[in-house]
């Protein structure tokens, strides 16, 4: 079994909680769960914590998804840190400039745990 | 002041022209071309099949189709979501708050029914969900779109007033045993 250090990153606290149900579910240990409401929250977390795993819902308040990313990326202790969108925002767009920002993967809400498994645990070293 | 004006003004009025989603902080990128009409589908159909996704998947559990009402309907809980962009409108789901706490405690993996700050955040979730899959359904609608993040209202006596008037569309569906609808009302 693969253990991590995850932030999730999501506006609503129930979907905080799904989604870390669903990296359990998938066979990862969770051995550091952070989470965060917005992007600054989260770029205040990355900058403070070693992260093995950073997953991000898009429409936030105060700061979004894609600011986010953008800004976790100048960031040199943070440019290896897998990072996956998990948004209802998937239009091609979306997807093609959260890739471009950095983001190394896309997961459209709502979604399972099997595709939680397919894109997320690829991702972990080790 | 007359009486038909103060019922107006504690009616809680949502203006259909939603903001865009999300932060002063957002990304820069803007669809192709905002102004260009999705293609006619059926809208009430795509809807629905949004609805039932976002159940199955993320509540887990098959809605039905209510054969009929033996009560009014009387919903103390809503959410809603606005689309704006090449489609502008609202996407709303209501139903009582008892429904929506059990909504929210399925969604958690609990039997028990949840609390209402769970309740509250669920629903909005489950609102959100349905307009990116509605939108994600439609060819345009995708990049064509923003969604608003959610808004939440519950408590009793109020009404959804549209300043739109344009077309509204509805599904109603039965969440064990529990009545709720999910409308559709477009820009005219």
């Amino acid at each position: 079994m693969k253990q991590a250090r995850v932030l999730i990153v999501d506006d609503s606290s129930v979907m905080r909680k799904i989604v870390g149900r669903s990296l359990r579910q998938a066979g990862l240990e969770v051995v550091q769960l952070l989470e965060a409401s917005n992007g600054s929250e989260a770029l205040t977390l990355a900058k403070e914590n070693p992260l093995d795993l950073i997953l991000s819902d898009i429409n936030m308040p105060l700061m979004d998804g894609l600011e986010f990313v953008r800004q976790l990326r100048c960031i040199e202790s943070a440019q290896q840190i897998p990072v996956i969108m998990i948004t209802t925002e998937a239009g091609e767009g979306h997807v093609v400039q959260a890739l471009t920002l950095g983001a190394s993967g896309y997961i459209r809400k709502p979604f399972t745990p099997e595709q939680i498994k397919e894109r997320v645990i690829p991702l972990l070293r080790g | 002041m007359d009486q038909t004006m103060n019922a107006e003004q504690e009616r809680v009025r949502i203006h259909l022209s939603a903001r865009a989603a999300g932060s002063g902080t957002r990304g820069a990128w803007k669809p192709s071309n905002p102004t260009q009409p999705p293609l006619r589908c059926d809208w009430r159909d795509e809807l629905a099949k949004a609805t039932l996704e976002v159940f199955e998947i993320m509540v887990g559990s098959s809605l039905t189709v209510p054969t009929e009402l033996s009560s009014p309907f009387v919903p103390d809980f809503a959410a809603m979501v606005g689309i704006a962009g090449s489609l502008c409108g609202l996407v709303s789901i209501h139903t009582t708050s008892e429904c929506a706490r059990r909504i929210a405690a399925k969604m958690l993996g609990s039997d028990e029914v949840g609390a209402g700050e769970d309740a509250q955040d669920a629903f909005g979730e489950v609102c959100n969900m349905i307009a990116g899959g509605f939108k994600a359904r439609i060819a345009g609608l995708a990049d064509g779109c923003a969604i608003s993040v959610p808004t939440v209202i519950f408590g009793r006596d109020f009404t959804l007033f549209s300043l739109a008037r344009g077309e509204h569309y509805e599904v109603m569906y039965s969440f064990e045993g529990k009545l709720l609808s999910v409308t559709l009302d477009l820009h005219g």
